[in-house]
């Protein structure tokens, strides 16, 4: 187990404003349609460190937008301002508050309050059996959270590290993906299985690692990946609602990302794409923490003129075709930024049904920026390298723009 | 060791047919000494684990109970009888029906009416029978791919499961489980889990669901027990040792079949098991691990009483080997070469059914002619599940994309800004996904 927690420091964003509806209409009444988010600002290196060598590749404040910014004072909003730990366990909590079949279980979810504190003090209010600390076997541990999903609970299985659930494949892909159609639709399994994935600070490549790209082609399973506290916590709550075993991307270094969420309830659909930035000249689809540097090369991208659109995918497994088409088929021009594998990732997915679907629509070969395909190296500069920075998005949109 | 011998038999686990094996094996304890069903109303001094805090008193008594199983039965036994009448012939019928089901699946197999994997039951009918018929409708059951007999023990119909196996609608899985995959949510059958293991993490859920509906949702009439069946081969794999320990560690409401059979398709027990002694990971564990004799009903039906009591009242887990064997191949692909004729033919001798037959009629529990009405009645419900499993129409295409996902929303939408799912040709799969 690796810890880092702390490792992402998340500064607020200095300017906050009011964005126009940066939202898609409401297409079902999940979606959020009112949603004024002030922009966050994620600085992903906060290691003393290595701060003056790495800082200014590595900040990744998500400022370019078209909206006006303006200094409106924050206290003076309406809201609360979480980190993004903060939104998953809020709701989380108010899930397990509206519903007591709602459950967690996993390594240290319990006394320990989550090795990223998504779980901090539920076990205190709800007790050991609903927020059940389990042994290290995590075959076992989300069988049998799939065993309770049969049998009427809806569970939540934390992966310490996503990479983890490699070892509960078996019951990912055999149990939690096929049993509801082996069984003739008879049984279903509401289980969310959820957990930090992705590149982190120097973890290793066993903690590096991105599942979706494994996850993706197992039927019957859906897959979203959070990248905001507003998002966070709206995923996590359709998540656990959902009929339908769902997968929650998480990614470490985004676990201390401040926002101001809404003080109301609210739920995200699982199907839908988010647009962070409409625009005109080229659609640039990412998610998780990649939409960070996506947003930090779009800031580039603007002072040379250019007009990038930008949508957070969100929903891994389904894509949402209609943003994604809608997008194409206005800017003509298609940029994927993944941190997933080059080879069979979502990217790649991505890739092909957009050519599927609107290849009339596009002025250029879509170009997909992944991660290299390389276990993730410890080094700080070759770990850097394996990833997409966005000095590369700003070439990739420059050579699509010719 | 040279294994030709009659008498070496007696030993139930050890049996190296395949090898002149120079290695000696450890004689285990023989529970076929007395081959009846003499002594079967010895109840089983399982410990209590709320009884006493001393771990390690309790692990010792469970064992002191596992080798008293045998010994201490004859006394009582002349004295009562196991089982009344009706019982005696609810467990005659439900073999029965599990020997005659499996036996016209072969028949079937070999002309064409299902396909693919088919493991069949027969010679472990005691151990499916003697459990099962103990459970109450709201009892789980996991099963392994050797799960036919198990799903119509515990009450799904025959003409359910063999329209499962012709991969017809009307299966109990609208014939997209097949062989390996009998479910049903009415009778609470879990699976039908084709890889070795998988099935004990998702039982130890429907456990733990008991335990919580009663302890967080406070039902308290929530005494649901779920039973676990698998196999010796499964007894090296991780999850059995993973949710032991689980199982053991929050007393959950289970009860952990081994059903010994002594071959992993081709690879013998004691050549794959460093202590082929399976009941004693049990106490290993801080839970009662017993051997019975697998091949005799009563006896299980004895053990399974205990098990499933302790479960019932919430004092925890009970690991319980029964030794048997399958009278056929792993299935029905398996040319079975590598069994000896002798210890097949050993196992032949004591059938289950014919011993439970023998053992009523020694006792004037029922005549000939009962157990023939029997007889006649299964066969003729066997031939009716045949009969309604070729009429029974095949799956439409429309059925095709039905059950991949509970909520369809999963699909996702598509390009027009709708959900795939609200195209009413969607589930055949001619839509583009």
């Amino acid at each position: 187990m690796a810890t880092i927690v702390g490792a992402a420091t998340a500064l607020s964003a200095s300017k906050s404003f009011n964005s126009r509806k940066l939202h898609l209409r409401s297409r079902r009444s999940l979606s959020v349609s009112e949603r004024k988010g002030s922009f966050l600002v994620v600085r992903s290196d906060g290691s003393v460190v290595h701060k003056a060598h790495r800082a200014q590749k590595l900040i990744a404040n998500a400022v370019a937008t078209k909206a006006d910014s303006s200094a409106a004072s924050t206290a003076s909003k309406p809201g609360h301002e979480l980190l993004l730990f903060e939104a998953l366990r809020e709701g989380l909590e108010e899930e397990m508050d509206r519903d007591p079949t709602v459950c967690v279980m996993g390594e240290d979810v319990g006394h320990y309050g989550g090795s990223y504190k998504v779980t901090k003090g539920l076990a205190t209010k709800y007790g050991d059996l609903r927020v059940l600390d389990t042994p290290i076997a995590e075959n076992s541990f989300t069988g049998m959270g799939i065993g309770a999903a049969m049998t009427g609970l809806r569970p939540i299985v934390e992966g310490m590290n996503m990479g983890f659930l490699l070892l509960a494949f078996n019951q990912i892909s055999n149990n939690c993906g096929m049993l509801h159609y082996t069984s003739g639709g008879q049984f279903k399994i509401p289980i969310v299985i959820r957990g930090p994935g992705g590149v982190g600070r120097q973890l290793g490549a066993e903690h590096s690692q991105r599942l979706e790209s494994y996850f993706q082609s197992i039927p019957g399973i859906q897959m979203v990946a959070c990248s905001t506290p507003y998002n966070a916590k709206g995923l996590m709550k359709a998540a656990i609602r959902s009929e339908n075993p769902v997968i929650l991307f998480e990614h470490v270094l985004l676990y201390n990302l401040k926002e101001r969420i809404p003080d109301e309830e609210y739920v995200c659909s699982l199907e839908e794409a988010e647009m962070v930035r409409p625009g005109e000249h080229v659609t640039i689809l990412t998610y998780s923490r990649m939409r960070y540097h996506v947003m930090q090369a779009a800031k580039t991208l603007v002072n040379k003129g250019y007009d990038p659109e930008v949508i957070d995918i969100r929903s891994l497994k389904p894509f949402d075709l209609h943003t994604i088409g809608n997008s194409v088929k206005k800017t003509h021009r298609v940029l994927i930024v993944e941190e997933c594998m080059r080879t069979g990732g979502i990217g790649a997915s991505l890739t092909a049904a957009i050519t599927e679907n609107f290849n009339d629509y596009l002025d250029a070969p879509i170009i997909c920026l992944s991660s290299q395909d390389v276990p993730t190296p410890y080094a700080g500069t070759l770990e850097e390298w394996t990833v997409v920075q966005p000095a590369q998005i700003v070439t990739a949109v420059e050579q699509l723009c010719q | 060791m040279s294994l030709t011998t009659s008498t070496k038999f007696a030993q139930p686990l050890p049996l190296n047919t395949t090898s002149s094996r120079s290695k000696e094996h450890k004689l285990l304890f023989d529970p076929f000494r007395t081959n009846s069903f003499l002594g079967s109303t010895h109840k089983l001094r399982f410990n209590s684990l709320s009884k006493s805090n001393q771990i390690n008193l309790h692990r010792r008594s469970a064992i002191v109970a596992v080798s008293d199983v045998v010994k201490e039965k004859k006394a009582k036994s002349s004295t009562n009888l196991l089982i009344t009448k009706e019982e005696g012939l609810e467990l005659y019928e439900d073999m029965v029906l599990g020997r005659a089901f499996e036996d016209m699946c072969a028949q079937m197999y070999y002309r064409g009416k299902m396909f693919g994997f088919v493991h069949l039951y027969n010679g472990q009918e005691a151990v499916s029978t003697g459990f099962i018929k103990l459970l109450k409708q709201e009892d789980s059951v996991a099963s392994t791919y050797r799960d036919h007999v198990h799903s119509l023990s515990k009450g799904v119909s025959a003409r359910a499961v063999m329209s499962e196996l012709f991969g017809k609608a009307t299966g109990c899985c609208r014939g997209q489980g097949g062989s390996m995959h009998m479910f049903s949510k009415e009778h609470n059958v879990l699976g039908g889990f084709a890889f070795i293991g998988e099935g004990i993490p998702v039982a130890t859920g429907a456990a733990f669901s008991s335990k919580y509906r009663r302890e967080v949702l406070k039902e308290a009439d929530c005494d649901h027990v779920t039973v676990a069946f698998f196999g010796d081969g499964t007894c090296n794999n991780g999850q059995f040792f993973e949710c032991l320990n689980m199982a053991a560690l929050w007393k959950l409401p289970i009860v952990f079949v081994v059903e010994n059979n002594l071959w992993a398709i081709g690879m013998s027990h004691v050549r794959a098991t460093s202590d082929p002694e399976i009941w004693k990971k049990g106490p290993a564990f801080g839970m009662p691990g017993v051997h019975v004799d697998g091949m005799d009903v009563l006896k299980v039906r004895e053990v399974a009483k205990e098990a499933i009591g302790r479960a019932r009242r919430g004092e925890g887990p009970t690991l319980v080997e029964c030794e048997t064997y399958r009278f056929r191949g792993h299935s029905l692909a398996d040319p079975d070469e590598l069994r000896d004729p002798a210890e097949k033919a050993h196992y032949a001798a004591r059938d289950p059914i014919t011993a439970l037959k023998r053992y009523m009629i020694d006792n004037n529990l029922v005549t000939e002619q009962e157990l023939k009405t029997i007889e006649k009645k299964i066969d003729e419900v066997v031939e009716d599940a045949v009969e309604f499993a070729d009429e029974s129409p095949h799956p439409p295409r429309s059925q095709l994309l039905e059950n991949v996902f509970a909520d369809p929303k999963g699909f996702g939408i598509g390009p027009d800004g709708r959900y795939r799912c609200e195209d009413p040709k969607f589930t055949q799969g001619t839509a583009h996904v």
